[in-house]
């Protein structure tokens, strides 16, 4: 490494660990190994490893460096539409780091962890009253795993009522890429439903689509448009009639926590992102958690492991052979789920209370209106009439300038916010969706709005500016298309050996 | 001589003897923005006007390519494989996506010639 590193102000560029450590160093001191025998025959190997050697500043300093160039919700406001990125409330983490859940191990005898059994059976009641469902499996780890979770007991349905061919499984254009990649996954053909001007699911493109093949529609109330399926319950009736099964993706439910049971909507498995209505963590914060709730129709397919109460001692079932889960669709994953996520969600809902949680679901609403009516003049509103918990713009007020949604995208970052979700969902072009949720005060969600109006403002005087963003980053604008053509997935020695 | 006809979801057929050859307009490769990637089907597939026959994937979206017409794949273009950027730098030439063999001719009347295109992309 020969030429010098730019560093801007205190904030320092980091080279991997790799550059900075030498592989024929080490940053502890060994004792000489002496006096052993070497008992594992022609396995043993005395050669170099290839794990770089840094002192312990060099290795501290490596983390801390990165973790300054991480943006948090801990650090502002983080509007990315369909992600809920939500305040975790300190409360979570000290309850979490309890030692009876966080030194906890998955195979130790159910007696000595009786609490902790406690606790996941009481979270599974919350979630099957919040949602107004019968059954429950806590094991799913995230909101993709959670969705195949329930298109597999749905499967599992069918296949027990000797209905395989039905094969279909439909989706609206404005679903998550998950849902129809969990569809695939599991060998259904997915259809493709259209959504209509108002951003709804198109119902009689729905109906069209419905014949003898036709399993299960895979529906997000709201939808990703920011909108309720006012339809919703003609939809599941007439999914019903056909035979079919209606999956929910939960990952809106912050929207209607208290204010509505998906039971009531006639949904037969929904997941829930505990990390997103729940306060967990996202992302390298800490493990996801996807819960799926069940209609009594697919209660008897949810899978293994289950937790029951059985007079005043919690056991874990856990065994297919097991009276309880002689239908199952069997196990989806070795161990119980994310302990620690469960503490922190029934952190949060203890905390809240049932009115507390209900309250959550009205402000994320209503600051997502607020962030609409104030925008609206100056931006463009994918939609007419009031959203629910996130809002979504098309780019129509970028019309007659140079700037795109994505150099827009850009230039919020040097006014110092992560960027909205943009270009998704894809029906909505140059869409730019916002989710202030209830963390963000009336004083928070008043900057961020004359934020977007300054920036508007400027895609008029002064559009060149946004090619150019950002510019107060680590790194200005990255070549997207490269590293989608072209990526550099993991470090070899060959490229350190290249750029010497 | 050949004719191109274009469909409403923006994919075109420039027929020729026997077969048509199909791509992605050039208003479609606009507003997809760098094509990354594109998932094409074998040879020998076998596609009903309308079904889902190909992937193609920007730095913004993945989006399904529908056959214009009812026929048989006969040949794709493997150039795409490794250049991808063909999609966006050439949609109506060397970004071409397979060549077909129409099953149905009287299905190219439900299609429209470049001049309706043009239209409809407009309107």
């Amino acid at each position: 490494m020969k030429e010098k590193i730019s560093h801007k102000g205190l904030d320092h560029e980091e080279l991997l660990l790799f550059e900075i450590g030498g592989l024929n160093k080490s940053g502890v001191d060994f004792p000489e190994t002496q006096g052993y025998e070497q008992r594992i025959g022609s396995s043993y190997e005395d050669k170099e490893i290839g794990i770089p050697g840094l002192s312990e500043p060099e290795a501290v300093r490596h983390y801390v460096r990165l973790s300054r160039k991480n943006y948090s919700i801990d650090a502002g406001m983080y509007p990315l539409g369909s992600c809920t990125m939500k305040h975790n409330p300190r409360l979570n983490e000290k309850l979490a780091r309890l030692k009876g859940f966080s030194d906890i191990h998955p195979l130790q005898p159910v007696s000595t962890c009786q609490g902790a059994l406690e606790l996941i059976h009481e979270i599974s009641l919350w979630l099957k009253e919040l949602t107004g469902m019968s059954a429950i499996a806590m094991s799913p780890k995230a909101g993709a795993q959670g969705e195949l979770c329930g298109m597999m007991a749905i499967k599992q349905a069918l296949k027990s009522k000797g209905q395989e061919s039905r094969k279909k499984v439909l989706v609206p254009d404005s679903a998550h890429g998950t849902n129809p990649a969990t569809a695939a996954f599991l060998g259904f053909e997915v259809i493709t439903i259209k959504s209509t001007v108002a951003g709804r699911l198109d119902l009689k493109d729905f109906k069209s689509k419905i014949d003898k093949k036709f399993a299960a529609a895979m529906i997000t109330n709201p939808n990703t448009c920011g909108l309720f399926e006012k339809d919703i319950i003609k939809i599941s009736e007439i999914i019903h009639q056909n035979g079919g099964y209606l999956y929910c993706d939960g990952a809106n439910f912050n929207a209607l926590v208290g204010k509505i049971k998906p039971g009531d909507m006639g949904i037969d498995a929904m997941h829930i992102n505990l990390h997103k209505t729940f306060s967990t963590p996202h992302g390298g914060g800490g493990p996801g958690s996807g819960p799926v709730v069940f209609s009594d129709k697919l209660a008897s397919f949810c899978p293994a492991p289950k937790i029951e109460k059985i007079g005043n001692k919690f056991e874990i079932f856990e065994n297919e052979n097991n009276e309880n889960l002689l239908e199952s669709f069997g196990r989806l994953s070795a161990f119980h789920g994310q302990m620690g996520m469960y503490v922190r969600a029934l952190s949060y809902m203890l905390s809240h209370g049932a009115d507390g949680l209900r309250q959550v679901s009205e402000d994320a609403v209503l600051s997502a209106n607020y962030i609409k009516s104030s925008l609206e003049d100056v931006m463009s509103s994918a939609y007419e009439g009031y959203c629910m918990h996130e809002v979504l713009f098309n780019d129509d007020f970028l019309k007659d300038t140079d700037v795109e949604t994505l150099d827009f995208a850009k230039a919020l970052i040097d006014k110092g916010y992560h960027p909205m979700t943009i270009y998704f969902p894809l029906i909505v072009h140059g869409a730019l969706l916002v989710e202030p949720t209830e963390t963000e005060s009336k004083f928070s969600i008043d900057q961020f709005i004359l934020t977007m109006k300054d920036l508007v403002n400027k895609t008029q005087s002064d559009s060149d500016s946004f090619k150019s963003a950002p510019k107060f980053t680590p790194v200005r604008r990255l070549d997207e298309t490269k590293a989608a053509r072209e990526p550099i997935l993991r470090w070899k020695k060959e490229t350190i050996i290249a750029a010497e | 001589m050949s004719s191109i006809f274009y469909t409403k979801e923006h994919e075109w057929i420039r027929v020729n003897e026997g077969g048509g050859v199909v791509g992605i307009s050039a208003y479609a490769s606009e507003q997809l923005g760098d094509v990354v990637f594109v998932e094409l089907p074998e040879n020998g597939f076998k596609a009903n006007q309308g079904d889902n026959i190909a992937v193609v994937e920007s730095v913004k979206a993945a989006s399904e390519v529908y056959s214009p017409v009812s026929g048989e794949v006969i040949k794709t273009n493997e150039d795409l494989s490794v250049s991808p950027e063909l999609v966006n730098e050439d949609p109506i030439g060397k970004g071409w996506f397979f060549e077909i063999k129409i099953s149905n001719p009287e299905e190219l009347q439900k299609l429209m010639n470049e001049d309706s295109y043009k239209k409809f992309i407009e309107g």
